[in-house]
């Protein structure tokens, strides 16, 4: 069946499958052109070329605080969720005890979960606490649901792990955490790190939980955008959209690569 | 799992399942009593409210359950959630299967570009697909434009705010998650077997039927359980793209929370939306390990 390309079957699963890469990107990167039009609506093909709708952006303060304060709160829940996240990983991949099919279970229920329950229940909780509408609170909000892409690349990387180098490290009179730094660690890294940008993509790009944790003082770039993608019909927030999309693009690109990388030695 | 038993000789344990407990799930407290504060007490709360927030004072702790169900408003936004979720885990089907399908036969270089192709969208920002969708589908719009100039229609064809725009939208945003874990089951499938059956003087598609596709079927069950269950929950695309007759369950939930700050009746839609996603998720454990579900996104 290897050369049978040109049969009418084979051609019709080809042509659907173009149509289906067609219908997975093209619709978003429509928005590409249109951000860099020179006029003052959304026209397609986009009419002229300038740069005007993203000076606006930059020039104006509620979309680059927006900005700033998307990227203070990714940062910072990649470094959180990396770190508790690859301890959930070490303890239900290594560990023994009684609950842990449980507990994985737990650790992967915010990705299945409706965001919309996890947000006004976090809301809830969180204006009691005095968390509502600060940069912890929500950076302690998209660690929970950004902590399963930790688990699950650092999990991945951790099964493939030879444990009789772990036990020669030992034999060979290195303590536990000695051994850990010396050997798992390296060997887990691309796991870990992939996992920390995972993590920073989720936080980037959630607009839910963000909506509700979130005041008018203190926006992220998502938020933002769905106050003002309602109103607002001129093209600056095609340019948000596509400084989303050239943020998210980029991590992902560096984390494929990333997990591709053979251990450190 | 030879290599674990060092450490189960120092706890001084003997059986031979290996200890109840041991050093590594010490790892485990931080995360668990972060997602215990941070996660499941918001969870619980929600739960709580719904039985214990009430607009008028009563006596029947299910006042805001009965108040939900007397309402034909409520049953109707309830019923649409979970049309506009079928029909999008079918959009899903009808494109996922044969793009996996053709992922696994092509060369492994055009398999890893199609693959590309599924995780861009897969981790791009919903709000910005959703608006993207808008640009496409608003009576300004690309198509309406197009067909505006072109002299196809005389007026705007209604796109936008419609079941249509919302379940494009929707379809194209869950079509990842669909064609993901077909293509893991997929990848495992001995073409071996499928070569067999064509030896044995199966026609093409006859092979396909009755070898190739029941293998494959763990992976369209898992992928159109993601698929659905995430559907159930979907708020920013029928907000943006859906009339108010569109209306699914989540929008109800954040209009009761935010405009009439009614806790009472969006905690309890919160708790139902809840309950129908577990039981969504019960009932297909019985014909798939979760687990695998859920394990297919890991490979991707």
């Amino acid at each position: 069946m290897t050369d049978s390309w040109r049969q009418p079957h084979r051609l019709l699963l080809v042509a659907l499958g173009a149509l289906t890469v067609f219908f997975l990107l093209a619709p978003t990167l429509v928005v590409v052109p249109m951000s860099f039009t020179a006029s003052n609506s959304l026209t397609f093909p986009p009419e002229g070329f300038s740069t005007r709708w993203y000076e606006k952006m930059v020039t104006d303060p509620q979309w680059s605080t927006g900005f700033v304060n998307s990227a203070k709160v990714a940062f910072l829940t990649a470094v959180l969720a990396t770190a508790l996240g690859t301890l959930a990983a070490l303890g239900t991949v290594r560990g023994r005890f009684p609950g842990r099919n449980g507990l994985q279970l737990l650790i992967l229920s915010p990705l299945i979960v409706p965001v919309i329950i996890i947000a006004i229940g976090m809301f809830s909780v969180f204006v009691r606490w005095k968390l509502a509408g600060s940069i912890a609170g929500l950076v302690l909000a998209h660690t929970a649901l950004a902590m399963p892409f930790v688990v699950v690349n650092v999990a991945t990387s951790l099964r493939t792990v030879d444990r009789n180098l772990e036990l020669a490290a030992q034999s060979l009179g290195a303590g536990p955490v000695r051994t850990f730094r010396r050997i798992t660690l390296p060997l887990i890294l691309p796991g870990v790190m992939a996992g920390g940008l995972f993590a920073f993509i989720t936080s980037w790009d959630e607009v839910v939980v963000s909506i509700f944790l979130t005041s008018a003082r203190f926006r992220t770039l998502p938020v933002e955008m769905w106050e003002q993608v309602r109103q607002v019909v001129d093209p600056t927030v095609a340019a948000v959209a596509t400084t989303l999309l050239a943020v998210t693009t980029t991590i992902l690109l560096l984390a494929l690569v990333v997990r591709r990388q053979a251990p450190a030695r | 799992m030879r290599q674990l038993r060092p450490v189960n000789a120092r706890s001084g344990r003997r059986s031979r399942e290996g200890p109840i407990v041991n050093r590594w799930a010490l790892l485990a407290i931080l995360p668990i009593a972060f997602l215990g504060a941070f996660f499941l007490v918001p969870l619980v709360v929600v739960s709580l409210r719904s039985v214990t927030d009430f607009a008028k004072p009563t006596g029947d702790a299910f006042a805001n359950y009965g108040r939900f169900f007397a309402s034909a408003a409520n049953l109707r936004v309830l019923g649409n959630t979970f049309w506009v979720a079928t029909l999008s885990t079918v959009v899903c089907l009808a494109l996922g299967y044969p793009y996996a399908y053709l992922m696994n036969i092509v060369r492994p270089r055009v398999a890893g570009l199609l693959l590309i192709a599924v995780l861009l969208p897969f981790w791009s920002s919903l709000l910005v697909r959703t608006y993207a969708w808008q640009v496409i589908l608003r009576d300004t719009g690309i198509i309406n434009t197009f067909l505006l100039d072109s002299k196809v229609v005389d007026e705007p064809i209604p796109l936008i705010r419609t079941t249509l725009g919302v379940m494009l939208g929707m379809s194209q945003i869950l079509l990842p998650f669909m064609v993901l874990p077909i293509y893991a089951v997929m990848r495992r499938i001995d073409p071996e077997y499928t070569k067999a059956a064509a030896n044995l003087g199966a026609p093409p598609f006859a092979a396909f039927r009755r070898v190739f596709l029941p293998l494959s079927l763990p992976g369209v069950l898992a992928g159109t359980l993601l698929v659905f269950v995430l559907a159930l929950g979907f708020y920013i695309t029928p907000a943006l793209l859906g009339s108010p007759k569109d209306t699914m369950i989540s929008q109800f939930i954040a209009s009761a929370v935010q405009q009439r700050l009614d806790w009472g009746i969006g905690s309890t839609m919160a708790v139902i939306l809840m309950g129908l996603t577990f039981a969504v998720l019960v009932i297909a454990s019985r014909f798939i390990r979760l687990r695998d579900a859920f394990g297919s996104l890991e490979e991707s």
